[in-house]
């Protein structure tokens, strides 16, 4: 139980955010409506995403030090999973954008910013396939992965922030006190972000723990015939 | 007198229509999950998809701690 905690909280907080984020109360806003509310589902996806794709970030720098086959492919893993997020967040955003902004794609910075970054992760991934020798694999996937996170601050983090977006916090100089988040919003929110990351690191932990399993079967496999032969 | 007829009928179904007033939150129920228009259904709905979403990964996670556990011995 003890090594479980985490996943139980990540668990519970999302909970709370799909109860809390649709009783509590919200500011009352012209055009956004009730759809305020999606802000509690939809924006967490990116920042879960940010804070997987930086995890992945780590264990690429990790691989580049160690050379081992276990940090690449957790680096593998946690993109995967962030990959998962982002389709989310892509989706719901469209949803959300066809009913306040009118259209399911607006050519927004925020928006083609993040088209941008999907395609330079599905690169990396085109790129790890397309690589047989797994010591070479690995070390051009890691030093990709590093350049990859970094194309992304600047497409979803920077430059949306230089023109007009119709984000909120964009085009000016925002940081969170910009955002039209009220106390009660920010008590979803941030619990929204932490419960998201947790369930999605859980996600990640099953597929890592899967791999290891994997290895260890074709290490005893081995073995076994070397044993026989 | 016709005038005065006329101001008890309309006082005598006032005071008739007067119970379908007071009767109507009766037949409303006011249990939760019918309140608020209906809100609460709409956050049972989405918590029961992310519960079964929860326990099918808690089956998962499961099934490779017993795997795990195996290989170890």
């Amino acid at each position: 139980m003890k090594k479980h905690w985490w996943k139980a909280l990540g668990v519970l907080l999302v909970f709370y955010t799909i109860i809390q984020g649709f009783l509590g109360g919200v500011p009352k806003m012209d055009i956004l409506n009730e759809s305020i509310r999606s802000l509690y589902f939809h924006v967490p996806m990116w920042f879960a995403m940010i804070i997987l794709m930086g995890t992945s970030l780590v264990y690429s720098i990790k691989h580049l030090r160690d050379q081992t086959q276990e940090s690449d492919m957790k680096a593998k893993e946690f993109a995967l999973t962030g990959m998962v997020l982002a389709t989310a967040g892509l989706i719901t955003g469209m949803v959300w954008a066809r009913f306040t902004w009118g259209a399911f794609w607006v050519n927004d910075p925020k928006l083609n910013g993040t088209a941008v970054t999907i395609l330079i992760y599905m690169a990396y991934f085109v790129l790890r396939g397309s690589v047989d020798d797994e010591q070479k694999k690995g070390r051009l996937a890691a030093v990709y992965n590093i350049f990859a996170f970094v194309m992304m601050f600047v497409f979803i983090g920077i430059l949306p922030r230089m023109t007009d977006s119709l984000h909120p916090g964009n085009g000016g100089n925002p940081g969170f006190g910009g955002y039209d988040l009220d106390s009660r919003m920010r008590a979803v929110f941030y619990p929204a972000i932490i419960g998201w990351t947790l369930v999605g690191v859980w996600i990640t932990n099953l597929k890592v723990r899967y791999y290891k399993l994997l290895w260890k079967k074709e290490d005893v496999e081995n073995n076994n015939s070397f044993g026989k032969e | 007198m016709i005038k005065r007829l006329k101001y008890s009928i309309t006082a005598l179904m006032l005071f008739l229509s007067l119970g379908l007033f007071a009767q109507r939150p009766e037949v409303e129920m006011a249990d939760v999950m019918r309140s608020n228009g209906k809100i609460y259904v709409v956050v049972a709905i989405l918590a029961i998809i992310f519960a079964v979403i929860t326990i099918y990964l808690v089956s998962i996670d499961r099934k490779i701690g017993k795997l795990e556990k195996d290989s170890e011995k």
